[in-house]
């Protein structure tokens, strides 16, 4: 009876060497943290978007001593200033607030009744600018009408959300280079004591004459593969709680959106599948560089 | 051809401390023609291991120049190092077998480092595997064999590849004597074919059966060269 050699690809047993479950469940975990970290950075960048339309959309105009003659001599300043708004293609539902909700919004500064001070209180327009382009010519515009006439937009405010989108973003952005640092030090480490525990089998086949981009290759398909595996896994784990955070993000987005809670930002269902493929790429060229550099310090 | 030019060796972290005795091969010279056949022969300690490691490019010399196999050891880059290797089958004194391996798949690492087809592969290991009569135990793992099994399965992996150079490093240590006679046996065969082998052995009653130039050395210094 004659005997069938029984084949083992696997020379380097590397599937024992590299069979480690921590290197797996690290990388889960890290690409886990990258994909909150890009889900928080695109959310910021959506709502801040939103907001910050809201924001420079909103006028408020304040015309000092609203019953005083206007520039014409007619109207009272706050009725001219009014008829003046409702007439601009690009200002949208101009309303006076009534003197009670003014009284209420200074309350907190001025008491109950600010008229009782005996404090001239400005008449106040609320309206929406539909104007593509800032409404910086209103204000002078107004001022011809009725003298120390003031236009304050959003303007401010919007700034202010731009840059806090932008230190989120930043934020975001270390994050994930943080992550993907870590991520190598990982592989780093597993694929040292993967060298380790195999060192006899590497310094033979070394000493058999095999290239040292034959043993980093080897070593590096091992570790992409479990890369790879590890952050599917994340980023899969991920999904429910983008998902849930995306339905407690929706109110904010604009009433489109609020029906269906499972709508994750495109962009995010483009770069979830792109972490393990990243995780991959940094497997890979981190076990090429540890293995080639351990190699180099045999004769 | 092998050629050695005053070839000093030291050991980063050598065994013995002290002047004299630092260098683990001093002022080494000699020459083997292609197809040539010699004892290395000395006491234990002498540095027989030592001057095969230069050999077969596992140690670099403090001083001299070494040329194998018609190329200068020093001057090579890593990757020619490498190709220059799967020229030179080595036999090592603790036979370095892989424990996770059968003995089929050790003696066929150096064919299939070297990326030959898998039928090759087949032919030329099971071939060799009758040669030193393992061809029943493929499958066997090196500790399921005895320790003369897994020198024969080391010989047939320095061998399998059809090497230019031979070098065995006290290759009958863990032979009886009729198995060490019948391994000189497949070693002079190779010989014949044209294969350059060096052989270390302090088995003095060997080298009286199988005459050849030598190569003696003590100390780290070579006291006789033919
Ligand atoms: N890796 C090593 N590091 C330090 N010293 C070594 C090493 N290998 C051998 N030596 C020393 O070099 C000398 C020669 O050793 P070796 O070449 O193994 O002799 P042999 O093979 O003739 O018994 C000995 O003194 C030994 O202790
Ligand atoms: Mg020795």
């Amino acid at each position: 009876m004659r005997t069938e050699p029984r084949h083992r690809a696997d020379y380097l047993g590397l599937r024992e060497a590299l069979g480690d479950r921590l290197l797996p469940v690290l990388v889960a975990a890290m690409s886990f943290l990258a994909a909150l970290a890009m889900a928080g950075a695109l959310a910021s960048a959506t709502l801040a978007a939103r907001w910050q339309q809201d924001a420079t959309a909103q006028l408020t105009i304040q015309v000092p001593q609203p019953q005083a003659p206007s520039a014409d001599g007619k109207t009272p300043r706050l009725a001219a200033v009014l008829a003046a708004l409702q007439a601009m293609p690009d200002v949208a539902s101009p309303q006076e607030m009534s003197p009670q909700s003014v009284s209420a919004l200074i309350s907190p500064w001025l008491g109950a009744d600010p008229a009782a001070l005996g404090l001239a209180l400005p008449g106040v327009i609320s309206a929406h600018w539909t104007g593509a382009t800032p409404p910086d010519a209103l204000g002078p515009a107004l001022a011809k009408l009725s003298p120390g006439t003031l236009v304050q937009t959003g303007a401010l405010w919007a700034g202010r959300v731009a840059a806090l989108t932008t230190s989120l973003q930043g934020c975001a952005a270390a994050v994930l280079i943080i992550v993907a640092l870590v991520a190598a030090a990982v592989v780093a480490v597993a694929t040292r004591s993967g060298l380790a525990q195999r060192r006899e089998t590497v310094t033979l086949i070394y000493a058999l004459g095999a290239l040292d981009g034959d043993i980093a290759a080897r070593f590096a398909a091992r570790i992409t593969l479990l890369t790879f595996a590890g952050a599917a896994a994340g980023a899969v784990l991920a999904l429910p709680v983008l998902a849930w955070l995306a339905a407690l993000a929706a109110p904010f987005a604009g009433p489109a959106q609020i029906a269906d809670s499972y709508n994750l930002p495109p962009a995010l269902l483009i770069a979830l599948p792109g972490l393990p493929v990243v995780a991959a790429g940094i497997g890979w060229g981190t076990a090429q560089l540890t293995v080639r550099g351990w190699l180099r310090n045999l004769p | 051809m092998v050629k050695f030019e005053d070839v000093w060796l030291r050991y980063r972290h050598p065994a013995r401390q002290g002047d004299a005795e630092a260098e683990a091969l001093r002022g080494i010279s000699f020459e083997i023609p292609d197809g040539g056949f010699r004892w290395l022969t000395g006491p234990s300690g002498a540095g027989k291991t030592s001057l095969l490691k230069l050999i077969y490019l596992a140690e670099h010399p403090v001083r001299g120049r070494i040329e194998i196999l018609g190329t200068e050891a020093a001057k090579i880059s890593r990757r020619d190092a490498a190709l220059l290797r799967r020229r030179i089958g080595v036999v090592y004194q603790d036979f370095r077998l892989l424990p996770q391996l059968s003995a089929y798949d050790n003696v066929a690492l150096p064919m299939r480092l070297a990326r030959r087809n898998e039928t090759q592969v087949h032919a030329d290991v099971t071939e060799i595997l009758r040669w030193v009569g393992l061809e029943a135990r493929l499958n066997a793992r090196p500790d399921e064999l005895s320790g003369g099994e897994q020198q024969r399965i080391a010989i047939a992996r320095a061998v399998v590849a059809r090497p230019k150079l031979l070098v065995a490093d006290e290759p009958t240590g863990n032979l009886d004597d009729d198995q060490a006679f019948r391994l000189m046996h497949l070693i002079t065969a190779l010989n014949q074919l044209g294969t350059t082998v060096v052989v270390a052995t302090h088995n003095t009653e060997l080298v009286k059966r199988y005459p050849a130039p030598r190569l003696d050395i003590e100390h780290g210094r070579l006291t006789h060269a033919d």
